[in-house]
């Protein structure tokens, strides 16, 4: 692939592996949020870089409905932590282990 | 050349900032470096010749979920995190092999990808639109406005206060 | 020397110029200001240091230089000094792609009134003022106050609501000029005062003007600042430079509204009647499209001077259930016109493809507007 692409796609695999960890390594609700966002926003650039590559418009389009979809999941997302620090006061996520074995 | 050197630059902020939305103790600091990083990210985009899907990413990821994230945490008035427990360096080690794993399965794969040139490329919002509302993609066009709307309307039912 | 040079040398010319004009114009804005509004109410205003007061934005500068910065205790730092910085250059990369004119000939050269051109036009705008929220929440944050935290907030619910009928005034005009460039836009109103499109799009020229006075928390919309309600709103612990820095990354934003709304709704450099818009060879746009930016900002004044304040409440409740449905319906209405008296003529496919990368204006415009 041209260097450009080439590189544009290895950036999203580092952006999505450290949203990965984050995803395992933090302990407050929102920043587990915010590193979903982050490998959403890593796809996205995945999905441009070969709109490019291959000089088609579906990845823009694709990146378009991921766009709003992260949109949706974050108002509903947040709307739960809303919820769920009314209930527990706290929002580590070790604190909401109810229905755990 | 300059194409090169902007792009590497971005990336970097990119790349760094993230790694502060993993590593900062404080959910507000994360919460920036987050929009540095959808910044940084919509330059990039701009690189790759889209220029529509840049200013999206600004006027939505950027400048509205971002917002509400901000919101939230003022208004939650968040702590910075404390200490792990103890029992949870097991998770970490777990963690970061996982990911190991992850970048060398994908990496290798990328890496040995050959050469291809991409063909002149026009991403202007009116071809973009163009394919957004052919009958290919106009049905989950009109579904998404679904969605947004069953959003709303879960999003106040969740967060309103029992009254 | 290369034409990559060439070009970045002219917009950096350009972004100068722009630059000491728009300084120019926030100092004399504050003079005016103060000068109308007491006149409105019966009194004189500042008139002592120079002839007529002129000089009052120079001693404003210098008192406002001089005074000591005063960071409070508890507040963190770091964004305290960041958030003025934040909303100033997004007021200016807002600024950087108004058109101020048609194509004008300089050393044989075709230069466009414009820092940067992007085929995304006002899209961009609409994607920088979405990020000047920032320098706001930032701001009342950052100061560790009660009374700046709450004022912060509120201006910035206010402004992404606003925004959003903001955004849709403009789909109407986009619609009727069939592209997001703004010198395509100023085009399509062409041929005197009647085709400009306060008349074409009325509805969506009144949504425009009431969204965009809350966008920039003028009065009537200025709750979140307002000296008599929250202390001073988000800027309360600011103080010397920094508060000018917020005080000009207002008035610049107040700028860009109004130079917006001349190139959208009132025809840019356009002439009221075509036979006006030269004089003996030499092009009026640049002279028209100040006159009509000027006359919206004493428009701006004016209205400071004459209506009382919204509460909080009926703010946001006007910005969602009356501004936010009656643009829709101004879309819809348009839309439906538009696609009517177009026929059913198939859309040929759109043209040559345009290069990829860099050469893109849209990065030209960053830097040369973050440099501004």
């Amino acid at each position: 692939m041209e260097a450009l692409t080439h590189h544009a796609l290895l950036l999203s695999l580092a952006l999505f592996a450290v949203g990965v960890a984050g995803v395992f390594l933090r302990r407050n609700v929102i920043t587990v949020l915010m590193c979903v966002e982050l490998m959403l926003n890593a796809v996205n650039l995945a999905f441009v870089a070969f709109s490019r590559s291959l000089g088609t418009l579906d990845g823009q389009v694709l990146v378009f409905f991921v766009l709003t979809v992260a949109a949706a999941e974050a108002a509903v997302g947040l709307a739960i932590v809303i919820a769920l620090h009314r209930n527990r006061d706290t929002l580590d996520v070790d604190a909401f282990s109810l229905l755990k074995g | 050349m300059i194409d090169a050197v902007l792009f590497y630059a971005f990336a970097a902020l990119a790349l760094g900032s993230a790694l502060v939305v993993v590593g900062q103790r404080n959910p507000l600091y994360s919460a920036f470096a987050l929009i540095v990083t959808l910044v940084s990210l919509s330059a990039i985009f701009a690189l790759l010749g889209s220029p529509f899907i840049a200013v999206l990413q600004l006027v939505v990821y950027a400048g509205a979920i971002m917002v509400l994230f901000l919101f939230v945490l003022m208004l939650l008035n968040v702590k910075p995190e404390g200490d792990p427990p103890a029992g949870k360096g097991v998770l970490r080690t777990a963690a970061f092999l996982l990911v190991a794993v992850l970048v060398a399965e994908v990496g290798t794969v990328l890496w040995r990808a050959t050469a291809r040139v991409p063909p002149v490329f026009d991403a202007s919002p009116r071809r973009v639109a163009h394919l957004l509302f052919s009958p290919q993609y106009v049905y989950v066009f009109e579904a998404t406005s679904i969605l947004i709307l069953a959003a709303l309307v879960g999003a106040v039912a969740l967060a309103r206060k029992e009254t | 020397m290369t034409p990559l040079m060439e070009e970045l040398l002219i917009a950096v010319v350009k972004v100068l110029v722009i630059f000491s004009v728009l300084l120019t114009l926030f100092s004399l804005m504050t003079y005016a200001e103060r000068r109308l509004l007491a006149f409105m109410q019966f009194r004189l205003g500042p008139n002592r240091t120079g002839p007529y007061g002129i000089l009052q934005p120079v001693a404003d500068g210098i008192k406002l230089f001089f005074k000591e910065e005063v960071v409070p205790e508890g507040a963190n730092r770091w964004i305290f000094v960041a958030a003025p910085g934040v909303a100033l250059v997004t007021a200016f990369l807002a600024i950087a792609v108004v058109p101020y004119g048609g194509p004008v000939t300089v050393f044989g050269r075709e230069v466009s009134l414009q820092i940067a051109d992007p085929d995304v036009g006002v899209l961009f705008i609409f994607a920088v003022s979405s990020l000047g929220v920032y320098g706001i929440v930032m701001a009342g944050w950052a100061a560790n106050n009660k009374y700046a935290l709450i004022g912060g907030l509120r201006s910035a619910a206010q402004m992404f609501s606003y925004e959003l009928s903001l955004g849709l005034s403009w789909v109407g005009v986009i619609l009727l000029a069939g592209s997001f460039r703004l010198p395509d836009i100023v085009e399509a109103q062409a041929g005197g005062f009647w085709r400009w499109n306060w008349i074409q799009q009325i509805v969506a020229f009144l949504v425009y003007t009431v969204a965009a006075t809350a966008e920039v928390n003028r009065t009537p919309f200025d709750l979140p600042e307002a000296e008599t309600e929250l202390v001073a709103g988000f800027h309360t612990e600011y103080s010397s430079m920094r508060f000018a820095l917020l005080q000009m990354a207002e008035y610049v934003n107040m700028i860009t509204v109004a130079a917006l709304g001349t190139n959208l709704f009132l025809g840019g450099w356009l002439a009221p009647f075509t036979s006006l818009q030269s004089l003996g060879g030499i092009d009026l746009g640049l002279l028209w499209f100040a006159a009509k930016m000027l006359s919206v900002l004493f428009f701006f004044i004016w209205l400071r001077g004459t209506l009382p304040r919204f509460r909080y409440d009926q703010l946001m409740q006007f910005g969602w259930k009356v501004l936010v449905p009656v643009a829709v319906l101004n879309i819809l209405v348009t839309a439906a016109v538009v696609v009517l008296l177009a026929g059913s003529e198939p859309e040929a496919e759109p043209v040559a493809p345009t290069e990829v990368g860099l050469r893109s204006p849209v990065l030209l415009a960053g830097p040369a507007g973050a440099l501004g």
